[in-house]
């Protein structure tokens, strides 16, 4: 009980001095704060649309914090999600348009599967010169996220994929055999709001890197290995293997964003179209402490946030989106120091001889 | 007879009841008018690009003041997020929702046929629809007269132009810009260059400030830059090098007196409070507007920070061009009708 009960409430704590915090600086800028609460909650939860939307924004914060949680385990720090996501996106559009005439059965496998390995390549690059150079895989992962966005800018003007009925940066529109929002029940449930269907991979993918994790070999090698690689490696595990295991993995899950984003939504690659879903999946990772079961709930937090952060702009008077940041960042900066409360706790429990029954 | 006599009477009878009951309700309806609410969606540049989204906020915040319409503005920090917006404003049932720039073409387009009592505005943009106005300026037109000033002010023969984002719109300044200036010299060299392919252009005055420096390092004396917020950085450069430069959208010779040649208008403010205006006193018309040297939609600026470089002589040129572009004696290419 204690070890999930502990975390949960810690984490509690955090988000409410998240919210606490943004209330008082909207007090301070003459808001109400339960006023601000009230237009976040309706824009990011008020019809089927707008759930669409936070739905849609879960998504890709889910993943990326699985990118994220997943390399942690390993004791590695992978900024790449961003880069992962985009490369898995760009890469997707182009076999798509390169094999514009498959069933939509082969259509959705062979979008899956580009996806995944997209983005596991693009992780997996970081992974190799860590493992075996030694190159720190911060420093490779941001590198990787600037050569994705340039390679992304450079293929886009290409005019095989260049959309050329409109302005924007993007690549013409996938067939119907990739596009398969128009046949999605979930996307009429939502009233043609951005969601899809592939919110449903998330909580799959939430059970099965659980189970991965925690209840597999491979999974233990490489939490051995975040937790101390000198132990792992004495142990006669294999930590170099293991850290280019996670990386694999993460950057699947990274680059599982171009389903919902190419298959669910838009149907093509337009460039920029994440609003750093990379950088917002270390937040909820960090919310989540890396447990994959704990991810969607942190994403669906996260999203109601980002949501709900446009409809600042437009209903009040003197507060932006901005304040969405703010409370972002809060919560993320006190769940730097729930260690320390849930240590303070313990002892206190241990002092009143509380639990002493467990 | 009597009969068709009689008919007329009566229809004529009928005809001024009519109007008069038309008159009267439009008199009550004037008398109780609610101010309308506009909701203003800025693009990546933001409000204070000091250019082209500038230049909407002006027109919208001026509407504002004037009629006492209720004004609300975005900007759009991320692409995804464009349609919620726009969404967001039609739900709430804002009377006209005006997109600033072409990288609102898919969310009007997808939104405006949902919310037909809702009135859309789309600059630089074309959209179909019955509740939608697209409002298209002749940038080109502009940029072949700054272009011919350009080449006048250029002691090396060569002149430069920075574009912001890579795309037809901007080609079109470019186009323009190039053959206003070959018409004064053909000889003359245009340097081109472009600050990005993604709607993070309009605001990257870091590398616009390199591109200008090597520009101006090359030898080139007069950049055009049709980069929006990024024009800053073309600003900074002008001064480090004390060339010239030419601004675009709003006027911005004042931002650095003495060494700004003269601004391309486009009057993105005179559109969007026309616009305001049209639909304010319920005369919104569906369809596209185009803006050019004509209407003043398009046009140079001349203004005490930059008198000094419009002698008698330069300006009395620079009025033929622009009265023979007007009156069709000089055809300026369109990038758009390649």
């Amino acid at each position: 009980m204690k070890k999930i009960l502990l975390p949960l409430f810690s984490t509690f704590i955090s988000l409410l001095m998240g919210l606490l915090l943004g209330s008082v600086i909207a007090a301070f800028a003459d808001e109400n704060p339960l006023h601000i609460l009230q237009i976040i909650w309706n824009s990011g939860l008020g019809s089927k649309y707008d759930l669409g939307t936070t739905l849609y924004y879960a998504n890709a914060l889910a993943l990326t914090g699985y990118s994220v949680a997943v390399a942690f385990h390993a004791g590695l720090f992978n900024i790449g999600a961003e880069g992962q996501l985009n490369m898995a996106t760009l890469m997707v559009a182009i076999v798509g348009l390169t094999f514009p005439s498959v069933s939509p059965f082969l259509g959705i496998i062979i979008s899956f599967s580009v996806a995944m390995m997209a983005g596991a390549l693009w992780a997996g690059i970081a992974g190799l010169l860590k493992a075996y150079r030694g190159g720190h895989e911060v420093i490779s992962t941001i590198m990787l996220n600037i050569i994705a966005s340039a390679l992304a800018s450079w293929l886009i003007t290409l005019p095989v994929l260049r959309n050329t009925e409109n302005q924007n940066p993007e690549t013409r529109q996938l067939s119907l055999s990739y596009f398969v929002r128009g046949a999605d029940p979930l996307v009429k449930f939502f009233m043609d709001s951005p969601t899809s269907s592939s919110i449903l991979i998330i909580f799959l993918l939430a059970i099965l890197l659980w189970a991965f994790l925690f209840r597999t070999r491979t999974g233990f090698a490489i939490r051995a290995t975040g937790q101390n690689e000198v132990a792992a490696e004495l142990a006669g595990l294999n930590p170099k293997l293991m850290k280019v295991i996670a990386m694999l993995i993460a950057g699947a899950c990274a680059g599982l964003v171009a389903i919902g984003e190419v298959n669910g939504h838009t149907g093509k690659f337009l460039l920029g179209f994440s609003p750093e879903f990379g950088f917002m999946g270390i937040a909820v990772a960090l919310l989540a402490r890396n447990q994959p079961l704990a991810i969607p709930p942190a994403a669906f937090l996260f999203a109601i946030l980002h949501k709900g952060a446009g409809d600042l702009d437009i209903e009040t008077k003197n507060i932006t989106r901005d304040l969405a940041v703010v409370i972002q960042a809060v919560v993320v900066l006190s769940i730097s120091i729930s260690p320390w409360l849930e240590e303070k706790i313990l002892a206190f429990m241990v002092n009143h001889k509380w639990g002493a029954k467990e | 007879m009597k009969n068709k006599f009689l008919i007329s009477v009566l229809w004529s009878f009928l005809f001024t009841l009519s109007s008069f009951a038309f008159a009267l309700q439009a008199a009550t309806n004037s008398a109780a008018k609610v101010p309308i609410r506009v909701g203003l969606i800025l693009d990546k540049g933001g409000k204070d690009d000091k250019s082209f989204n500038s230049a909407a906020y002006l027109g919208a915040t001026l509407a504002e003041k004037e009629l006492g319409i209720q004004l609300k503005y975005i900007e759009a920090t991320d692409d995804a997020a464009i349609e919620t917006m726009m969404r967001s404003f039609a739900q709430k049932k804002y009377d006209l929702v005006i997109g600033i720039g072409f990288a609102m073409t898919d969310a009007v387009k997808k939104v405006s046929p949902l919310f037909p009592e809702v009135k859309f505005a789309l600059i630089d943009a074309e959209v179909p629809g019955a509740n939608v106005t697209s409002l298209l300026f002749e940038e080109h037109q502009g940029s072949y007269l700054v272009g011919a000033l350009a080449a006048m002010n250029s002691k090396n023969k060569k002149v430069g132009f920075l574009g912001g984002m890579d795309v037809p719109l901007i080609h079109r300044f470019q186009m323009g810009y190039e053959a206003g200036a070959k018409s004064i010299d053909p000889k003359i060299a245009v340097i081109i260059n472009y600050v990005g392919v993604d709607s993070s252009a309009w605001n990257n005055p870091a590398k616009a400030k390199e591109l200008s420096l090597t520009q101006y390092r090359s030898g080139v004396d007069v950049i055009f830059g049709a980069a929006g917020a990024s024009n800053n950085g073309l600003f900074d450069a002008v001064e480090e090098t004390k060339k010239l430069a030419i601004g675009v959208d709003s006027n911005q010779n004042w931002v650095k007196p003495g060494l700004v040649l003269t601004s391309m208008l486009k009057r993105v403010d005179v559109a969007v409070l026309e616009v305001i205006k049209e639909t304010n006193s319920g005369k919104f018309k569906a369809g596209t507007v185009r803006f050019g040297l004509k209407d003043k939609g398009i046009d140079y600026a001349v203004d005490q920070y930059n008198s000094k470089f419009f002698t008698a002589e330069t300006s009395k040129k620079m009025e033929k061009i622009k009265q023979d572009i007007i009156a069709g004696k000089i055809k300026v290419p369109d990038y758009y009708k390649k």
